[in-house]
């Protein structure tokens, strides 16, 4: 619910030079994690890098990235 | 903008659209909030919608149609082509949009008939009271404001979150979102007034590739697969190059866009106290055709004119709201997506093989009304084999 974005996340990198702005990745995110606001893809905390949202995104902007 | 209407609306799409204007014009206030800067941009749709479907709400207005269409082709697997025109020879059934002035229009409408418009104003939160909607927190240009509404109606699209942040699940199965992406391409040889449909595994897996005109020489080349084929080297993005590569190597490629489409079932219930969801945020797609332009419209409305009937009685409960969900899934449309829902489910199993000889067997066909059931019912009629592998469908189809 809080627009603020996750700039701390080690789980999900958005790669903001291909992301399309789209909002495919929000509408599967089991967790609600996703927002887009306009043109701007927030994460949220409560990712669980399940990785759905990378699979599904149309031009591959999303990478989970594992926890060391 | 004031700090309570009757009616606010989140989303300034044509759902959204619809809904406020309809509110306004049933005596109601209406603000329809929209989080980005400008209306109809960027476009997620290829723009097609049937002559008929249109009718039920407007006459055709020459800024907003790109073109024109009197056919369709379906393309198997193979590269064979079927084609579609309509009984009356060269009459036109149906039409390409431009979404962008499409979609400003609706809500200029909206507007003139004393809707409130807010642009770049994002609603980042529910007044909830008791578990009941009571209006929204909006923000605009960092300044944020509380602005109250009898009943919210959320049309905020395939990215929707304003239903979940009410406490509704609005996840779209993986192998149920389309994965989209479309070029506007020119200087391109094509059927300036057919929509053409590619099918199978190799072109589009578990959706379908489309060229949609959008004048003599151009087009929407765009495609949808299914999230659950789509990954790493064979996402939307390859699939559409490698097409376009191969048919348009000499075309211009003037706008890309991508998107999500849900062809899911709609969610299981499309309101909440003091709430109701319209549109693709309510999962009310076509299912076998990606299609959301009239479902939306017409699901905006119907939400506005409920919404109404429960503000004068004076009851915005869930139970009260309920009219409209129990309305359109008695409606035509709502039957059409259920019916729909169940033919592409058996359409996307269907082996590549299988779908060459069903399209093969109907070469060329003429149909009296140019509609999905139409079609449907025709390639049934000369593969009659196919009710029973339809199964429980049959009945609805004969």
């Amino acid at each position: 619910m809080k627009a603020r974005a996750n700039i701390f996340s080690e789980m999900l990198n958005v790669r903001r030079d291909i992301c399309g702005y789209c909002g495919c990745c929000v509408s599967v995110c089991p967790e609600g994690a996703l927002e887009l606001i306009d043109a701007y893809l927030s994460v949220e905390q409560n990712c669980t890098s399940c990785g759905i949202c990378a699979k599904v995104c149309p031009l591959g902007a999303l990478e989970v990235v594992h926890e060391k | 903008m004031k700090n309570k209407y009757d009616v606010l609306v989140i989303g300034g799409g044509p759902a959204g659209a619809l809904a406020a204007r309809t509110a306004v014009e049933k005596g109601l206030s209406a603000l329809l909030v929209e989080k980005r800067p400008a209306i109809g941009a960027p476009v997620r749709c290829a723009e097609g919608l049937g002559k008929e479907a249109l009718a039920e709400f407007m006459e055709p207005d020459e800024r907003w149609i790109s073109a024109e269409m009197t056919g369709a082709g379906i393309v198997a697997p193979d590269g064979f082509e079927m084609r579609l025109e309509s009984a009356m020879a060269g009459s036109k059934v149906g039409y390409i949009l431009d979404r962008k002035v499409f979609d400003r229009d609706l809500v200029w409408q909206a507007a003139d008939a004393g809707a409130e418009i807010s642009v770049k104003t994002r609603a980042s939160a529910p007044i909830l009271e008791d578990g009941v909607v009571k209006g929204a927190r909006l923000e605009y240009c960092g300044q944020v404001s509380h602005v109250k509404a009898d009943v919210v109606i959320a049309a905020d699209g395939v990215e929707s979150k304003f239903a979940r942040w009410c406490g509704i699940d609005t996840t779209v199965p993986m192998r149920e979102i389309m994965s989209g992406m479309q070029y506007v391409m020119t200087d391109i040889d094509i059927d300036p007034h057919a929509t053409i449909f590619y099918l199978g595994n190799e072109i589009a897996p578990e959706g379908y590739l489309w060229v949609f005109p959008k004048g003599e020489r151009a087009a929407n080349v765009g495609i949808g697969i299914s999230g659950k084929k789509s990954g790493e080297g064979h996402r939307a993005k390859d699939y559409l190059n490698r097409f376009v590569k191969k048919t348009f190597p000499d075309g211009k490629t003037i706008e890309c866009i991508v998107g999500g489409v849900s062809v899911c079932r709609p969610l299981e219930c499309t309101v909440g106290d003091g709430l109701v969801l319209v549109g693709d945020a309510a999962r009310v797609v076509d299912p076998l055709t990606g299609g959301g332009i009239y479902n939306s419209m017409f699901t905006g409305r119907l939400a506005a004119n409920v919404a109404a009937d429960c503000i004068a009685k004076g009851d915005l409960t869930k139970s009260a709201l309920m009219a409209y969900d129990k309305s359109w899934r008695e409606s035509r449309m709502g039957k059409t997506i259920e019916r729909n829902y169940l033919i592409k489910e058996y359409l996307i199993k269907l082996p590549d093989e299988k779908l060459n000889a069903i399209i093969h067997s109907v070469s060329k066909m003429n149909l009296k009304e140019f509609s999905t059931i139409s079609l449907i019912k025709e390639i049934i009629r000369v593969n009659p084999k196919l009710l029973v592998e339809l199964g429980v469908l049959a009945a609805s189809l004969r």
